[in-house]
């Protein structure tokens, strides 16, 4: 069938903010199905609340609207924009349901709006439990025995009825949030109230737990004509009873005969086709062990992390080939774009082995449980190629940048044979180390197997590399032979373990590789196992003889990548690795990049000139560096992952682009940087470096409380806390002296003023600034977790006019020659720096989308040679655009137990939305509303329970709330203050004074909002922690930072909604003219 | 111990030894499927051939007797990157390893495939030998790898005699080239009562049973040295309703006067589109031929191309317009590989059904 004639102008509703389970994916799905659409002529209006996605470029997208994701928002874009369709199922969950709920309110009817792709019906018939177990009962698949149930009380009967172990889901959640698995009537009623509130529908399916069966992936396509493929096949290495999303996961499947195999996809096939999708879909299946037994577990009528996954895994892009089935094509019509010959109708094969490995956030929230179960925890995924399992997993394993290089870790050695043996019993993030470690010490594979249930398979691969591992230790560099060394190699074993392993150095290892020509070779990722040529030029390396990557003689650049997404280093990152591939391009340079996350748009095959799925350690870069021999490399854009291997990338000999790696240094190192203020007259907070309690103590008594304490060289403040109090001092510096510390500590006086950020351009003479942004929340809530606006709504002119002149001296004193970011605090009128970072920053693509400067681009462009006078923005700080936009941070508590939800100095959010408006409330309003806050109604109640210090903050608060009619609540001493002041407020018991206390009242329902400034610490024992995880797991929105209060108080005191504001298409913010066109 | 594949254009790989132990020599074809290696082994159709797998990891389910294709490989070789020898599945009874050495196959692992399979793509399917001899030197099989060719080998693995599968529903004469169990697997579900003959059985040995219909297996080798077997087809022509797979599928293009040709490195894997120009539709399927009937020779007055590959436009499925004959290039059968278009069976069923229909209004009217 030929493309619609009907289909020209598409809107695209994108995910939002990364949240846990759903991350990067779609901003690469979206991505792909605008450039599809725009293929054929198409115009695209997107959508997204999330600013940090290539998607929202005006590159991409003909209009962008960077605006909440609601339907009030998509029905004012319909009527501004008017669409003709709607492609609903790249956008995640999200985009999904928007887009079902447009169409059933019967608004796209009226509005002459179509979807494109799925139907409704389909997507219904997938997604609501009793039809879709209906559905799959007519065509004989087979469902777990399960029932939809809409209280609790049906959901323990039904739990009688099949038995326990039962697991629970709810309907419409995303990565399955609020489910679990329950072994007693106990733990149902927990976890099936809380499903049951988080479900849109309130509906949620009790099943048979079929717990450590095989779980299997497949990912099929279908196009209206009824042509149905599969594209990749999965198998999760962790059994059914942890998400998909939480496993690891491998593709193809390794333990199915072709029986199974084909059982499964006909099963797979036979549900898209009875679903009727029209476009990319999921089935997950579980398949007993012993025999061919299996069960249909879920499917997903959409692109999900998965398709992702499995379009990395195969290189066949499925929301491209979806996009084009959408508009009108068959399978057979759409070119397969790898071989450039072939059709997108046929089922890649491939020739390697693919390892995925999640990435958990438990490294930053040290009190979250880490155990796995049917919710999805990880924030991100690195993704791994090798011709063995071992190797891809080994390869899999360091892209986790957790310093895990082996499979031998000191956390497990540590533990004696009992523990380790009930740590087997334990689904948490370090059960793969764990099971190496009991193969180590001679448990039965049987036993693990038994334990574990993860396939035996697995087990005796695992088995080989601790076996390798065990080989290596018995040997010494002279020992060491040209197989056995080989032999490493290929099992995914880098210079540096081995050379731990044989007593050596790995600059020897590297010279004995070099002595017996063990080098890596770099195959292609083609979609059809080398059958045909492929034009792709997508590698991944393996120890093989024959490489396939021929460098070009073109002048190029190899761009690093940032790695899986992780609180602190998220999607904005891979934005800037891709407007860097971009600016590369413009200066005619062949652009390479290098890195390991699959559900990014730097790791699509046609983003650069070529792509090595690789991980980022030193190691694996500088063999590519040799082979590519690039002009240089860019370490800017790639976070703390790039610029980690500045210092070894340039001790290697090779070339970093832009700031050189003494300065890069230089900003990081404390004494370094203090000597360069102090030249600079530049202040900055007092502070001290400290290596023991005793010195933190002295240091911090004699700085005055209270202080700022965290580990050097750090990511997104990890481990970084306020400190009141000697005994606050004493628990820090005891967490992080948990681990191993290289550097000293550092306690630095805490200012609670103004904090203040910018972004820099250099050129080595001249510095742009596209603007300044200002935090609202005072200085001690991480800036990734702050509001932040653009442009300063309360900053005088000196301050302005200080912050151009130190951001000058400093981007000069450290030769900065690309990007520099540097945060400020405004503290009594003083203007003090708090930190210099040399890179790009999560506020990039923020600033760079609201000034329309395309700063990554230019920083790349200036790193080849440019100058900023080459460009038509001008120097020093860049005129102010006459609207407001305000970032508001996202966070996933309801996934995380355990966490404090509290903001502090350690970065906790995942991601981030933003508003636009003509004002700064409007503004404000808008992001808060974009990042899912739901205000409350006048009437309800407000809970305070504040500090002491911050008692008399909160009066103008109270009262104001108090005015618009809300009912105050607040603990005892609030109360009593607030009363005293004539405020109205109801005095509540804490959870330690009886009834009815705090958490009975949010149980009650009549807490719709909480005030809540934690007095301190991650104390999961504290009254304050309690409420906030209950508030949590409530929905309630809880504030920890009397700053954001206010904000909620005045979006509600302009009394406008959301509807009432005008939409505003950022394409057109764009400034005209580009170097090019100068 | 070391092996060594080498291949007539010099190119030597060199790796460990995997099954049997000796010297074999044979056509290096190469295949794609992920899974199905044991019904790849013992497919009759890879006759003469040694089968590069390019799927890296192979062995990982073990073997089982119940997933075998016909008693025994028939493969002369096979080569793998990687031999998995602890396999894992509820129903693996052995390792491939053992399995090859029972059945005296020479294997080679270790080796980069992916390189092999470039070379192959590029150049050719072409003649190889694997060995574990020690002093092996290519100088000397140079000449004999040069000549190889595979000769009669239908001969070599069709039934010896006539076996009689007892069911109670349409009678089929299935002509056995090579069969793969899975396509009389295929028949008995659909209840038919299955005579199957040798490759050199006579026309009249064939309709002497009253068959409903006549099927014509896969097997191996180049369809042009089947001349006995085309001149029994062009006998059976139209006497009854006439379905054939693969092998078959070319020996009743040549017995129509068609022609085939050899490709460049052949279709062997379960991933190749398939389109059936009748509905348009394309399907997934299972693939392994290293001949194909050539479009342009065929008689327009007295076939069509009925199905194309989507990949190269070669012909995957012919109908004949003067006889009630339809035959397919790739395995509807699957086993290994996708069975999404086992439905061209049912298809057999019902043109053998609406050929009974008329032969009975015939007989009808002759009678009257």
């Amino acid at each position: 069938m030929p493309k619609r004639n009907d289909v020209k102008r598409v809107l695209v509703i994108g995910s939002g903010p990364i949240i846990i389970g759903q991350a990067a994916e779609f901003d690469y799905a979206g991505t792909q199905a605008c450039q599809a659409l725009k293929e054929e002529g198409i115009e695209t209006i997107l959508v997204n609340s999330n600013p940090a996605t290539i998607m929202t470029d005006s590159e991409i997208a003909d209009k962008v609207y960077i605006e909440p994701l609601n339907v009030e928002t998509l029905k004012k874009i319909i009527k501004k924009e008017k669409p003709d369709s709607i492609l609903p199922t790249l956008g995640g969950q999200t985009g999904l349901n928007l887009a079902t709920e447009l169409a059933e309110s019967g608004f796209l009817q009226q509005e002459g709006v179509k979807l494109l792709g799925t139907s409704v019906e389909a997507i219904r018939m997938a997604e609501d439990r009793q039809l879709f177990k209906d559905t799959m009962e007519s065509i004989g698949e087979p469902c777990i025995p399960s029932e939809v149930v809409n209280s609790i009380e049906d959901a323990l009967a039904f739990a009688n009825e099949i038995g326990y172990p039962v697991v629970v889901r709810p309907a419409f959640t995303l990565g399955g949030t609020g489910g679990g698995i329950a072994y007693n009537e106990e733990q149902l009623k927990e976890i099936g109230s809380n499903g049951l509130r988080l479900s849109r529908v309130h509906q949620v399916l009790i099943e048979r737990c079929v717990a450590g069966w095989k779980e299997i992936e497949y990912e099929v396509m279908r196009d209206s004509k009824g042509n149905v493929i599969t594209v990749c096949s999965m198998e999760n290495i962790d059994p059914v009873g942890v998400h998909t999303g939480d496993s690891i996961v491998v593709a193809p499947t390794q333990t199915l005969g072709d029986k199974e195999y084909q059982m499964l996809r006909s099963a797979a096939l036979n549900i898209i086709t009875a679903l009727g999708i029209e476009g990319g879909c999921n089935c997950q299946f579980a398949l007993h062990p012993d025999s061919f037994e299996y069960a249909v577990i879920e499917v997903n009528p959409r692109v999900s992390r998965s398709s992702a996954l499995a379009s990395k895994a195969t290189g066949y892009p499925i929301a491209r080939v979806a996009t084009k089935i959408a508009v009108g094509y068959g399978l057979d019509e759409i070119k397969n774009a790898v071989t450039g010959k072939t059709y997108a109708c046929f089922e890649p094969v491939i020739d390697y082995c693919v390892v995925k490995i999640p990435k958990w956030p438990f490294d930053k929230f040290v009190y979250a449980k880490r155990t796995l179960g049917t919710q999805m925890k990880a924030t991100g995924e690195v993704m791994a190629i090798g011709n063995s399992f071992e190797a891809a997993l080994m390869k899999a394993l360091r892209s986790l940048e957790l310093g895990i290089k082996t499979l031998e870790t000191p956390l497990c050695k540590d533990l004696d044979d009992g523990t380790l043996r009930e740590s087997l019993y334990v689904v948490d993030d370090n059960r793969l180390l764990v099971i190496a470690e009991a193969i180590r010490r001679g448990i039965a594979l049987e036993d693990i197997n038994n334990i574990t249930k993860i396939d035996m398979w697995f087990l005796h691969k695992i088995k080989k590399i601790v076996d390798m591992e065990e080989k290596l230790k018995t040997l010494t560099k002279e020992s060491l032979n040209k197989d056995i060394l080989l032999k490493a190699k290929k099992m995914g074993f880098l210079d540096e373990v081995i050379a731990k392993y044989t007593n050596s150095t790995k600059k020897e290892i590297k010279e004995l590789r070099n002595k017996w020509g063990i080098r890596p070779a770099y195959k292609m990722v083609d979609t059809c196992a080398a059958e045909f040529e492929a034009q792709t030029p997508y590698y991944y390396s393996t120890y093989d003889e024959y490489s396939e990557s021929v460098p070009t003689k073109n002048k190029k650049v190899i761009v690093l990548g940032s790695g899986p997404i992780r609180i602190g280093q998220g999607i904005e990152f891979d934005y800037c690795s891709v407007h860097s591939v971009w600016g590369l391009k413009e200066e005619g340079y062949e652009a390479i990049i290098i890195n390991n996350n699959p559900e990014t748009v730097s790791t699509d095959f046609d983003t650069s000139d070529r792509l090595y799925f690789e991980p980022l350690t030193p190691e694996d870069v500088e063999e590519i560096i040799e082979l590519e021999k690039p002009d240089g490399v860019i370490a800017q854009f790639g976070g703390q992952t790039a610029i980690k291997l500045t210092n070894p990338l340039a001790e290697a000999g090779v070339r970093i682009f832009g700031t050189e790696a003494k300065y890069v240094d230089a900003a990081e190192d404390r004494e370094k940087f203090d000597a360069i203020l102090e030249e600079l007259n530049i202040p900055r907070p007092k502070g001290a470096t400290v290596r023991s309690l005793e010195e933190a103590i002295s240091a911090a008594n004699s700085l005055g409380y209270p202080v700022l304490v965290r580990p050097s060289y750090v990511l997104g403040g990890k481990g970084m806390e306020i400190a009141y109090n000697d005994n606050d001092i004493r628990e820090y510096m005891e967490i992080i002296y948990r681990e191993e510390q290289e550097h000293p500590v550092l306690i630095d006086k805490y200012m609670m003023g103004k904090e203040l950020e910018v972004d820099a351009v250099c050129d080595g003479e001249n510095i742009l600034i596209p603007g300044i942004m200002e935090h609202l929340e005072r200085a001690g809530v991480h800036s990734g977790d702050s509001i932040s606006i653009y442009p300063p709504q309360d900053l005088s002119f000196n301050a302005k006019e200080k912050i151009i002149e130190y951001t000058e001296k400093l981007a000069k004193a450290l030769h900065i020659i690309g990007i520099v970011n540097i945060q400020y605090v405004l503290f009594n009128n003083e203007l003090y720096v708090i930190e210099v970072n040399p890179r790009s920053s999560r506020t990039v693509p923020y600033i760079s989308k609201v000034t329309g400067i395309p700063l990554i681009k230019m920083a790349t462009r200036i790193m080849m040679g440019k100058k900023l006078t080459d460009f038509p923005y001008g120097t020093g700080l860049y005129r102010e655009r006459d609207f407001v936009a305000v970032k508001v941070p996202v966070f996933s508590f309801e996934k995380l137990h355990d966490v404090d939800t509290g903001l502090g100095p350690e970065m906790k959010s995942t991601g981030e939305v933003l508003g636009i408006a003509g004002n700064f409330y409007e503004a404000v309003l808008k992001g808060i509303v974009a990042s899912g806050f739901v205000f409350p109604e006048p009437g309800s109640g407000i809970l305070f329970t504040v500090r002491d210090t911050d008692k008399p903050e909160i009066l103008d608060l109270a009262d104001g709330f108090e005015r618009l009619g809300y009912t105050l609540y607040a603990t005892g001493k609030t109360a009593l203050y607030l009363n005293q002041h004539a405020i109205a407020t109801n005095s509540v018991k804490k959870l330690n004074e009886g009834s009815p206390n705090i958490i009975e009242l949010m149980e009650q329902g009549k807490i719709k909002m909480i005030i809540n400034t934690p007095t301190k610490g991650r104390d999961a024992r504290r009254d304050g922690f309690r409420i906030r995880r209950k508030a949590v797991e409530r929905s309630v929105p809880c504030l920890t930072s009397i700053d954001t209060a206010y904000a909620v108080l005045h979006c509600l005191q302009i009394g406008k909604r959301p509807e009432d504001f005008d939409i505003i298409d950022i394409s057109e913010i764009k400034t005209t003219g580009d170097i090019n066109e100068k | 111990m070391k092996a060594i594949l080498a291949l007539e254009d010099g190119t030597q790989f060199i790796g460990q030894s995997i099954g049997a132990t000796g010297t074999c020599i044979g056509e290096v074809v190469f295949d794609t499927g992920m899974t199905g290696y044991l019904e790849i082994l013992t497919d009759p159709s890879f006759a003469g051939q040694i089968i590069t797998m390019t799927y890296p990891l192979i062995g990982n389910y073990g073997i089982n007797t119940e997933d075998q294709e016909s008693t025994k490989p028939y493969a002369r070789g096979f080569i793998v990157r990687e031999l998995c020898d602890e396999p894992s599945n509820f129903r693996s009874q052995e390792t491939l390893n053992n399995y090859l050495k029972r059945h005296n196959i020479i294997g080679i692992q270790g080796i980069d495939t992916r390189a092999l399979t470039r070379i192959l793509r590029n150049k050719g399917t072409m003649n190889g030998v694997i060995s574990t001899d020690p002093d092996f030197k290519l100088e000397d099989w140079i000449d004999k790898l040069k000549n190889y060719r595979i000769i009669n080998p239908v001969e070599e693995v069709t039934t010896k005699e006539v076996k009689h599968i007892e069911g109670t529903g349409r009678r089929i004469a299935l002509l056995d080239y090579g069969i793969k169990t899975n396509i009389i697997r295929c028949l008995i579900k659909r209840n038919c009562d299955i005579y199957v003959f040798p490759a050199q059985a006579s026309a009249e040995e064939i309709l002497a049973v009253e068959p409903d219909g006549i099927m014509l297996s896969n097997g191996p080798g180049d369809p042009k040295d089947c001349t006995y077997q085309i001149e029994v087809l062009r006998k059976l022509l139209g006497k009854k309703p006439m379905f054939g797979i693969c092998l078959g599928h070319q020996l009743t293009a040549l017995a129509n006067g068609g022609d085939t040709g050899k490709l460049k490195y052949g279709h062997r894997g379960g991933n190749h589109p398939v389109k059936d120009l009748a509905n348009g539709r394309t399907y997934i399927t299972s693939q392994n031929h290293g001949y194909v009937v050539l479009a342009e020779k065929l008689d327009s007055r007295k076939a069509v191309v009925s199905h194309i590959n989507i990949n190269d436009d070669t012909v995957e499925g012919i109908r004949y317009l003067d006889t009630p004959t339809f035959t397919v290039q790739f395995h509807p059968e699957a086993s290994p590989g996708p069975r999404d278009t086992e439905y061209i069976f049912d298809r057999f069923m019902a043109l053998i059904d609406s050929y009974k229909k008329q032969e009975d209004q015939i007989c009808q009217k002759e009678m009257m």
